[in-house]
This record gives structure tokens, C-alpha cells and sequence, in this order.
């Protein structure tokens, strides 16, 4: 592990990697990713669809499923309970008060997901189980956080099912429940925290009552029953109208300011990522092309895709006579397609010779943390070495 | 045969569309069975007595949050839905009333984009095929000149000629978005809806295909009705603006107007929410309005925006505002507009945080900083 991370480190994702393989072939959709998430702060990661944005947060907590395999990376974790408890077990594995979490046994690493991690989706209407009320459902995530914490190292799955099954055991077997009455109390209580209106009664309900808004509410009551340590966000706000994603953001802050933790939030909209974020990585065919604060990323953006970006949207406030977009398509991520040059030089208006070497992440002058994977980093752009089309063979951007 | 210098509407005042009181209902409970039972059928009133009015060669936008009705005023405005009451008037001639061959003469001056590029392509067509289907069915072209007229249209659009021959899978997101406004385009059409044409595209093929529209607008002189929920691709595109909230319009206006000096609360909620992309939006509190939209089931009784409405007092609930002028082609349907009505007298409702005097908002945020 590099030793020049910042003090208040609480997450180092290292060259993280993750591989899919599928009928069309092998799809790198996180190349190679490295970001830092520091104690209690907002840490956006900003991309367009199919960037590898989401996969990079299922990556980080190992909840990428087959045919997804991350195949590289580490991913250091500050714990000193757990860096003491592996430290004479496997040494490679700790690191003063970090572990490496890529490198401990799969039970440990999904006993992280509740306390340490939790995640919310973009889609509360599916992320929900629509023959369950809204209660019991955050019932039992706080269920399996308090079975967890009496016994550390058990599986914390919840074993029984709902089908068909289940309904006749149960009415052989009758007054078996799951959740205990605590947790249904907890599970009021976490509703209440995030806004709804009341919970006792919105408890009782079942997802389709709820609207969208108060159900990524619910989501979030959800994500917080294990009191984790960081919350990724996964596109939190997409799906809803924007005076009810106004109001989901606000919670979020407040949450993320009251409890003390830190929050990777994942969107493709640079308005939220401004409102919200201390710190932005921005996202390009698998990688992070630039990374910085808001500042450095909004107002001194480097990597000439992270220009384009921002350079595309209209301005609500003093809007430009005419737009000026990224001209090409995102390419796909299929390993036997993608170009030994940096991904972004076919549709790039500085790409020079030197971009058919694949570019390093390199620090751009200026501002400590600032990195752009770009030869202009710590380069001029020179048109006298521009790259001609010539050398992107059949490229009509499909 | 065309519309041209003709018209069965005496007070014709040269708007290409006029639309009155336009009303669109859905009907829950309406079955045969229901009425045998003695059920009374529940109205979900999508669309509720909307008005406005489309200029020769202007933009106008439409934008609201999802389920206020803008979708649906614009295709029941093209009658591709039949409108429960009102009237649309396509350079004077009444759309509903029209006879069969007005009708079809209709049908290729008004033409639609619509939101999805996935599934507003038949899959099963070459986009050759697609493009060139309005021409088909009006008999405007035959085989070799439908394949020519294709492939002028796919170049016109930034796809290329060799395309015409492949099926719509085998495209990106933005490209088939070029594709359903070449078929648009195909008709040589004097108005086109652009149902949330961008909304399914990542940013950088948002801007592309923007740009392309206004090229086109500008190039075939083209009228359009924009409809959106993104507040800063309309006011980007265009020239006018109407506020829509539960099946009612309650601002219209120049774009500068509305997005300068918004006089509805329900517009300046909506401008204050969105995010700008700068770094001086970092801190910002957005969430001026609290609550949900209500059902178009039980639409709230007066002002409809009276719920959520930080400025709501009890005159609110009483009566629907009516559409106040307030110069400039600008119209609020705010009782706030009118320094003397009997609002300003009446009790703030108990959700209404904002009680001061003052006539407006204003546009534009507050300078945030944290």
C-alpha cells in the first residue's frame, strides 16, 4: 500500500479491476481504479451510463455477482480491531490500522456489509420487496445487524423464504417471526429519522403505497440500520422528480453530517455532484480520468473528457447561444475492442501523438490530490503533433 | 392539398396551434360491470382545461414534473389520444373536427419525437424502412425515390447513407434518437413535438442532438412544442415557456421571463431545486417544497399547488386562480400577482413557511454559501 494518503483516510481503493465475461466477450468495466474516501465527507464519483461507475462501488463491497469477477486490487479498509485480529494471521493483509479487505476470508468481508458499509440503489421501486411492508423490511436489516453484533461471525442471512413453502410450514409451525418487536421499534424509529410522516402507520405499508420519494426515504432508513461507516449512493435521486430529489439530497447531507460518515454518492448529473461533493472522480470507459476536489475538478478541469462534460450542459442561469458536445459515441468496454491508446483520444480534440501510448494517472500542477489520466496533466497541448484520423481506422463512432 | 390560406376560423390570429381548454380524463371504475353494480366512474384528470398557443417558427417548451400532464397534452394534441373536452386548432382548422383528407393532410404537418429510443423503433424494419414510412403511406414517393430520400434524410440528421440498411438494434442511444427525427422530418412537417427527446441520452449525446434540432428548426423553418422536465435543456432550447403542475398550466411566458423574474411559487420551487453544475452550488439546500404531487385522482380544491405551496393561505383553498397577466406575454396563475385581491387578508395555511408581504420571490437563487 502507497503511504501517501491523506490522515483522514478511512477507505484506499487500489487499482481496482473488475472483469465481466460474457457471450461477447470479455468487458473491462472497471479498469484499474484507485480513490480515497476520508472521514466524513461527500465523495462523488460522476460518469455517463455504461462509465463503470456503479460497478466501482460493487466492486469496493464485493457485491459483484457472475459473470462479474473482480480480478485486481486492493481495497484497504481503516479498522484497528480488525487489523489486530489479522495482523499475526496474515501480515500481507494489515497494514498499520488497515486491512485489506480483498485479502480476508469472503464470511469477514460480508460481515463488513451493515456496519461498515451500506448501499442505496436508483430504483426504490424495485429494490423493495413488493410483498413485504416497508417495516418489515427495515425490521429486518436492523434484525440482522443485532443477531450479527451477539454473534460476529455468523452467517447473517436470513434463512427463510417466502414461497410457497414457507406458507404451509408456517401454518404447521405457526408464531415463527424473524424480526423481533425491538427491531420493528428500531425500524419506526429509522423512518421517522429520515422524514416520514407517520411511521407507525407508513410502517404497515406496502411498497406500492409509498410514492417515490418517500420510498428512496424508506431506502435510506434501510441502508442506515447497521450504522455504517460509509454509504455509497448509487444514482440516489435519478429516478424522481427534481423538488423531490432536492429534498432526498438535503436529507442525505444531513444524515451524512449528523451521524459523521462518509458518503460515496454515484450520478451521471454535475449539478448534484456540485451541490453535494467534497471530492469528484470522474468516470470514463472504466476508468477514472480525473480526480480532485470540487474545485479543482469544476474549475481546473485537466482531462479534456472532464471539459467536454462540463462543457455540455446547459446552464440554467445564462444559458450559451449554442452547446458544444462531445462528438462520438462512449465506446463499449469489450476487452478485444478496446484500443491500446488512451480511450479517449478517438473522440478527443487535443489528442496528439502521444496519446497512443495509454496514459498513467498522473498529479496535475497546482492543487495537492489532483490527478488526471490525460499527457496534458503535466503536458502542453501541441497542435504540430496532433494525432490525424488516419490513425483510427473504421472510426464512424459506432 | 394543404392548409395554406385557408381557414374555417374567423378569429384565426396566425398561431400554428391553438390550444383551448384542452381536457383529457381517464376513467377508472368504467367498466360494463361497474355501471351494472351502480359504481360511479372515478375521473383521473391528466389533463384540466389547458391553454396556450404555438407561434409560426417559435419554441415552446412544456415543462413540469413527471405525471403532471405534458406527455399527454401533447399527444392529445395531435389527437394521437382523444381528448375528453376542448379544442386544437392547427392554423385555424379545428384538429378534432376534421375531415378525413384534412385529417391526412394534418398528419404531415404535425409530426412527433418521441422519449424512448429503444422502443419507439419497430425492431423489426431497416431504419431505411422507419424513415421513410410516412412517404409509404402517403403515397409521396416511390421505391427508388423513398431509398434516396433515406438516405438524404439519415445524412441530414449526422447518421450516414450506408446506415439505411440496418435495423435499429444495431444502433447507440443517440443515434437512434437521429433516426426518430429523420422520420419526423420525413413529411417535410411545419410542426414537430419533441416529447422528452433528450432525456434518455448521457449529456455529451444530449448536447449533440440539441444542437441538431436547433439546426434543423433554423433550416426547415420548423415549429416546436418541447416538451421536458429538465429546466435547463428548456430553457437552453426555447423561446417560450409553460409551467405545467397536475393537468394545469400555471406560468407562461417569454424563457427569460420565466426563468428570470418566475411569478408562480411552483416555478420558482422548481428552479430553486435544480442543481446547478458550479461550484458555488456546493451546500445549497434545494428542498424549498415539501411533500408529494397529489393524485389527478382527487385534484386539491382551489389553487392545486395550494398542498405544497410555501405561500399558501387560506384563499388558496377557496377558488382556482385564474391565469393573472403580468405584461410582457407572461401569465401566473397566482393569486400573489394581484396586489389587491383578498389573499393578502387571509390566514397563512398552517404549512407555509414563507408569510412575508412581499409580491415575488424573485428569479434566480440566493448566493449560497455555507
Amino acid at each position: 500500500m502507497s503511504h501517501t494518503g491523506h490522515r483522514d483516510d478511512l477507505l484506499r481503493v487500489e487499482d481496482l479491476t473488475t472483469r465481466f465475461y460474457t457471450e461477447e466477450g470479455q468487458v473491462n468495466a472497471v479498469e484499474s481504479v484507485s480513490f480515497d474516501v476520508r472521514d466524513n465527507e461527500i465523495l462523488g464519483i460522476v460518469g455517463e451510463s455504461g462509465s463503470g461507475k456503479s460497478v466501482t462501488a460493487l466492486s469496493a463491497i464485493d457485491l459483484v455477482d457472475s459473470p462479474g469477477e473482480v480480478t485486481g486490487g486492493e481495497v484497504w479498509l481503516r479498522d484497528a480491531e480488525l487489523a489486530e485480529e489479522f495482523r499475526g494471521e496474515s501480515p500481507d493483509a494489515v497494514d498499520g490500522d488497515f486491512v485489506d479487505l480483498r485479502q480476508l476470508p469472503k464470511g469477514v468481508r460480508r460481515s463488513l456489509r451493515g456496519p461498515k458499509f451500506s448501499m442505496i440503489f436508483q430504483d426504490p421501486m424495485s429494490s423493495f420487496n413488493p410483498s413485504l411492508t416497508v417495516g418489515e423490511q427495515i425490521a429486518e436489516a436492523v434484525e440482522v445487524q443485532r443477531r450479527a453484533s451477539a454473534n460476529p461471525r455468523s452467517t447473517r442471512s436470513r434463512t427463510q423464504g417466502y414461497g410457497l413453502g414457507k406458507l404451509l410450514f408456517d401454518s404447521v409451525v405457526p408464531g415463527r417471526e424473524y424480526t423481533s418487536d425491538e427491531s420493528r421499534e428500531r425500524a419506526v424509529e429509522l423512518l421517522d429519522q429520515v422524514g416520514i410522516p407517520d411511521p407507525v402507520e407508513r410502517a404497515e405499508e406496502y411498497p406500492h403505497q409509498f410514492s417515490g420519494g418517500m420510498l428512496q426515504r424508506a431506502m435510506v432508513a434501510q441502508a442506515l440500520a447497521g450504522e455504517p461507516d460509509v454509504l455509497f449512493a448509487d444514482e440516489p435521486t435519478t429516478a424522481l422528480d427534481v423538488t423531490i430529489q432536492a429534498q432526498i439530497l438535503d436529507l442525505l447531507r444531513d444524515i451524512q453530517q449528523d451521524r459523521g460518515m462518509s458518503v460515496v454518492l454515484i450520478t451521471h448529473d454535475l449539478g448534484v455532484i456540485a451541490r453535494m461533493c467534497d471530492r469528484v472522480g470522474v468516470m470514463y470507459a472504466g476508468e477514472i480520468v480525473e480526480r480532485g476536489s470540487l474545485e479543482a475538478v469544476f474549475d481546473e478541469p485537466t482531462h479534456p473528457y472532464t471539459q467536454g462534460l462540463l462543457g455540455s450542459i446547459p446552464d440554467v442561469d445564462d444559458p450559451a447561444p449554442r452547446l458544444e458536445p462531445i462528438e462520438g459515441n462512449v465506446p463499449n468496454l469489450i476487452d478485444s475492442e478496446m484500443p491500446d491508446r488512451c480511450y479517449f483520444a478517438d473522440r478527443c480534440p487535443k489528442a496528439m501523438e502521444s496519446c497512443l501510448e495509454h496514459p498513467e494517472e498522473r498529479a496535475v500542477e497546482g492543487e495537492q490530490g489532483h490527478t488526471a489520466r490525460c499527457v496534458l496533466a503535466d503536458g502542453e497541448y501541441d497542435p504540430e503533433r496532433a494525432l490525424d484520423e488516419s490513425h483510427f481506422e473504421g472510426g464512424d463512432g459506432e | 392539398m394543404s392548409f395554406d390560406g385557408e381557414t374555417d376560423d374567423e378569429e384565426y390570429d396566425g398561431s400554428l396551434v391553438e390550444v383551448e381548454d384542452l381536457e383529457k380524463y381517464y376513467y377508472e371504475n368504467d367498466t360494463l360491470f361497474d355501471r351494472v353494480l351502480g359504481r360511479d366512474p372515478t375521473a383521473v384528470r391528466a389533463v384540466d382545461g389547458v391553454s396556450f398557443e404555438v407561434q409560426e417558427g417559435e419554441t415552446l417548451g412544456l415543462v413540469g414534473e413527471s405525471g403532471c400532464g405534458k406527455s399527454t397534452t401533447s399527444e392529445t394534441l395531435l389527437g394521437l389520444r382523444e381528448a375528453t373536452g376542448g379544442s386544437v386548432r392547427f392554423k385555424g382548422h379545428d384538429v378534432f373536427r376534421m375531415t378525413g383528407s384534412e385529417r391526412k393532410v394534418f398528419r404531415q404537418d404535425a409530426q412527433i419525437v418521441f422519449q424512448d429510443p429503444f422502443s419507439s423503433l419497430d425492431p423489426r424494419m431497416t431504419v431505411g424502412e422507419i424513415v421513410t414510412e410516412g412517404l409509404r403511406i402517403h403515397s409521396l414517393a416511390g421505391g427508388a425515390e423513398r431509398t434516396e430520400r433515406a438516405k438524404d434524410l439519415l445524412e441530414r440528421v449526422g447518421l450516414s447513407a450506408r446506415h439505411a440498411d440496418r435495423y435499429p438494434h444495431e444502433f447507440s442511444g443517440g443515434q437512434r434518437q437521429r433516426i426518430g427525427i429523420a422520420r419526423a422530418l420525413a413529411l417535410d412537417p411545419e410542426f414537430v413535438v419533441l416529447d422528452e427527446p433528450v432525456s434518455a441520452l448521457d449529456v455529451s449525446v444530449q448536447a449533440q442532438v440539441l444542437n441538431l434540432l436547433e439546426d434543423l428548426q433554423e433550416e426547415f423553418g420548423l415549429t416546436y412544442l418541447f416538451v421536458a422536465h429538465d429546466l435547463s435543456v428548456v430553457r437552453h432550447i426555447s423561446d417560450r415557456v409553460a409551467v405545467m403542475y397536475l393537468g394545469k398550466i400555471v406560468e407562461t411566458g417569454p424563457v427569460d421571463q420565466i426563468f428570470e423574474n418566475p411569478q408562480h411559487p411552483y416555478t420558482q420551487a422548481l428552479l430553486d431545486s435544480v442543481p446547478r453544475a458550479s461550484v458555488d452550488e456546493y451546500g445549497r439546500r434545494g428542498g424549498t417544497l415539501e411533500g408529494d404531487v397529489p393524485s389527478p385522482r382527487n385534484p386539491p380544491p382551489g389553487c392545486r399547488f395550494h398542498t405544497r405551496c410555501p405561500h399558501a393561505r387560506d384563499a388558496c383553498t377557496k377558488e382556482l386562480p385564474p391565469d393573472y397577466d403580468t405584461g410582457e406575454r407572461h401569465e401566473a396563475a397566482c393569486f400573489r400577482v394581484d396586489e389587491d385581491h383578498e389573499y393578502w387578508e387571509s390566514e397563512p395555511l398552517p404549512h407555509a413557511t414563507e408569510t412575508g408581504e412581499g409580491t415575488s420571490v424573485g428569479g434566480g437563487i440566493a448566493d449560497s454559501s455555507d
